[in-house]
């Protein structure tokens, strides 16, 4: 952590949705970040600086689109950063724009992330093809699905746990307007009608594709503590990658993300984070991401993740909610994924999250991950300064 | 803030077509020299970060199969600008103004051989009203080159000079892929590419890698006889629609150049991210640097640019000649965007 205290105060996020017809790249992240100064009560001028997260550029199309994007998000004149980090970016673009703060460089970052994959085929955006390397997969659930049945295996979770993330999270997405997949009729045995698409993920257990934007402005503590609305304050930030593949490496419970949440906690104080969070943003793009992700993550021990799921402790209603917002499965802009989940654990502990808003949410993580399970950013903010 | 430097710098003997090694097998012999040449072990490293693009490898995550070559095992402290590998740079030296770190390793790699750059850097423009236009680098670089001349009243002699002076000093650089004598009448003699630039007023298609190493404070001062401390570093950009900027100066350079203070001690050498003629011309106002600074030693871009490797090469580059005593104070300069749209400027400093 740095010397400074960096905060969260303001969030600003677009409508999700599969198609946003309505507005160029520019107009999208500008709505978002528009959203996110008024929330902060700030214009643009208080700006210092504007980090901006997206993943592969091939998703619409344009090189390096925060150059054409400078005017659109005030940056003339400043300092201007894009971070790429696979599906983690969202989160790894909040983290290095808290570094700026942290370290004293600048008092207020503007930092957004965005995807408007209309523009493309993310699907076969994702499907690497390098010269000279044996193609891998169809879309990123080709390269999920068996590391999901691993995890079956090896714990021995029974078929409908992933499910019950889907209905779950998707309840969830009923509470958050902004969501862009919003299906109040889901129940488990709709569920289990829905076409299996990459055995053992359903349709019905992926995340959409989206077109959206979320933006935060970050401040050091004198901005922060004059503040209209309460700051959520940065307890700790953390990133950990790890190579693809190699003979040994646990796909199913990577040591990058567990080496990431001690490094995180130990920052944050956190001995026991299933007691320590009042509810988390876990990046959950198929559904059996919970279970893995909930070990992962140390809120209990391997092979029992599917039983916290079963048993409700990740619903609104239960002791850990995860993704109240309705998390990925309910909408997905992939580059702003991750940044979304930072958001709105800052919203939760601000106490703005509208009807997502879990009561008295003190502390809480964000998380995030990308590439083949090997990237990873998370992040604790709290009520509190820490 | 606290005192950081450059204490290693590597770079491939870059070539205009590597047709033997994928972009892991670019990396592999850098990192492994730039890790030795700092003292530190690979391990003990703090933090990592790169630059690449993935349209010059045509595929999405290029920077994924790039950390096979950093062997991120056990798993590593890591991050990743889609940006040239300078802008990697920057984000370590903020981790390492902040963070629990003594040390870090920066790289950036380019295989522009692989695909058509020109294709590549139209798909970069504002997608809606510029793009279209069917606008290369080269275009663009004209019509900057162009404004320039008929802003300053300077001529197309004044690019040729600069083409011939790089093509000359790249000769003592083995890293350097366009090198040997030219003349000014030589670069002349050819016909424009885009008026009023010559194929030698433009850099050379390049693939090539580059890896430095920075260290803070005493851990600086303990592997690295004479350390190229960062007394300054800044960036800037401006305005992406080529009509709403004035073409012949570059503002975000020069307000990166003031933040970093270039102005407040003498200048002995500048590597300027230049990948055209006109554009060390421009620089050089921009920051104020006199006759008396030598430019480009190495020859700059326009004697190797391995497209987001060039910018942290210039950081190298000045370090280098801080490591070797050669120099003592220095400024390095990268770019990124169409006409010079965003300007890095870094200020290193070697005491005796």
């Amino acid at each position: 952590m740095g010397d400074e205290r960096c905060a969260v105060v303001g969030v600003g996020q677009t409508q999700y949705k599969a198609v946003r017809a309505d507005v160029s790249i520019a107009g999208l992240v500008r709505e978002a970040s528009e959203r996110a100064l008024d929330d902060a009560s700030l214009d643009w001028g208080d700006i210092d600086a504007v980090v901006i997260g997206k993943a592969p550029d091939m998703f619409e199309g344009v090189v390096m689109p925060e150059l054409y994007l400078a005017d659109a998000l005030g940056a003339v004149g400043k300092p201007m950063m894009r971070v790429h980090t696979a599906g983690s970016v969202g989160g790894s673009t909040a983290i290095v724009a808290a570094g700026l703060v942290q370290a004293g460089i600048h008092e207020r970052v503007l930092t957004m992330s965005f995807e408007k994959q209309s523009e493309s085929d993310a699907m076969w955006a994702l499907t690497v093809s390098q010269p000279f390397q044996a193609p891998l997969v169809a879309g990123a659930g080709g390269f999920f699905a068996p590391i999901i049945r691993s995890y079956m295996r090896r714990s021995g979770a029974p078929e409908h746990i992933g499910m019950l993330v889907a209905v779950k999270d998707r309840a969830n997405a009923m509470r958050n307007p902004l969501a862009h997949l919003h299906e109040p009729d889901l129940t488990l045995e709709k569920a289990k009608e829905s076409p299996m698409l990459w055995d053992p993920i359903r349709y019905v257990e992926t995340c959409p594709s989206s077109d959206g934007a979320c933006a935060m402005v970050l401040a050091g503590e004198k901005t922060a503590d004059g503040a209209s609305k309460r700051p959520a304050w940065i307890h700790g930030t953390a990133m950990r990658s790890e190579p693809t593949i190699f003979a040994g490496r646990d796909q199913v419970n990577p040591q990058a993300g567990r080496d990431c949440a001690a490094d995180v906690y130990a920052q944050a104080g956190i001995t026991d984070p299933r007691a320590a969070f009042d509810c988390a943003e876990v990046y959950v793009p198929f559904s059996w991401f919970e279970p893995m992700w909930l070990e992962n993550l140390g809120f209990c021990a391997p092979g029992e993740g599917w039983k916290l799921t079963e048993a409700g402790a990740t619903a609104f209603d239960g002791d850990i909610p995860w993704n109240p917002s309705g998390g990925v499965l309910s909408s997905n802009p992939i580059g702003a994924s991750g940044m979304i989940r930072f958001a709105e654990v800052a919203l939760q502990v601000r106490g703005l999250a509208g009807e997502h808003q879990v009561d008295d949410a003190r502390t809480a993580l964000g998380h995030a991950y990308g590439g083949g399970s090997q990237f990873f950013s998370m992040w604790v903010v709290g009520a509190e300064k820490p | 803030m606290r005192d950081i430097a450059v204490v290693g710098f590597a770079q491939s003997k870059h070539v205009e077509s590597d047709t033997h090694h994928n972009e892991v097998e670019m990396l592999m012999p850098v990192i492994a020299d730039v890790v030795k040449q700092s003292g530190i072990g690979a391990k003990e490293i703090g933090f990592t970060c790169s630059g690449s693009c993935d349209y010059l490898i045509g595929a999405p995550f290029s920077f994924v199969q790039a950390l096979d070559a950093v062997g991120a095992w056990p798993p590593i402290s890591e991050s990743h600008v889609e940006m040239d590998a300078a802008w990697a740079l920057y984000e370590a030296w903020v981790a390492l103004q902040h963070g629990d770190i003594e040390s870090a390793l920066v790289y950036g790699f380019g295989k522009t051989s692989t695909g058509d750059l020109g294709e590549i850097l139209n798909l970069q423009l504002d997608p809606y009203t510029v793009a279209p236009l069917g606008l290369d680098h080269l275009s663009y670089g004209g019509l900057q080159a162009r404004a320039y001349l008929d802003t300053t009243g300077r001529s197309e002699r004044d690019l040729a000079e600069v083409a011939a002076r790089s093509a000359h000093d790249a000769r003592d650089n083995p890293n350097a892929v366009r090198r040997g004598e030219v003349t000014a009448d030589d670069v002349l003699g050819e016909p424009p590419v885009r008026s009023p630039l010559r194929p030698f007023d433009c850099a050379p298609i390049t693939d090539g890698a580059a890896a430095v190493v920075l260290a803070a404070g005493d851990l600086a001062r303990r592997v690295c006889s004479r350390p190229a401390w960062i007394r300054g570093i800044d960036h800037r950009i401006e305005a992406h629609q080529l009509g709403v900027r004035d073409l012949a100066t570059s503002m975000s350079t020069a307000l990166a150049g003031d933040t970093a203070g270039v102005a407040s001690g003498a200048v002995d050498v500048a590597e300027l991210h230049a990948q055209f003629s006109h554009e060390e011309l421009i620089l050089r106002e921009a920051l104020g640097l006199g006759d008396e600074v030598r430019v480009n030693p190495s020859g700059g871009a326009l004697g190797a640019n391995p497209v987001m490797a060039t910018g942290l090469i210039r950081i190298g580059e000045v370090a280098h000649r801080i490591h070797d005593g050669s120099a003592t104070r220095g400024v390095a300069h990268a770019s990124s965007g169409p006409c010079l749209q965003q300007n890095l400027v870094c200020v290193l400093e070697g005491t005796d």
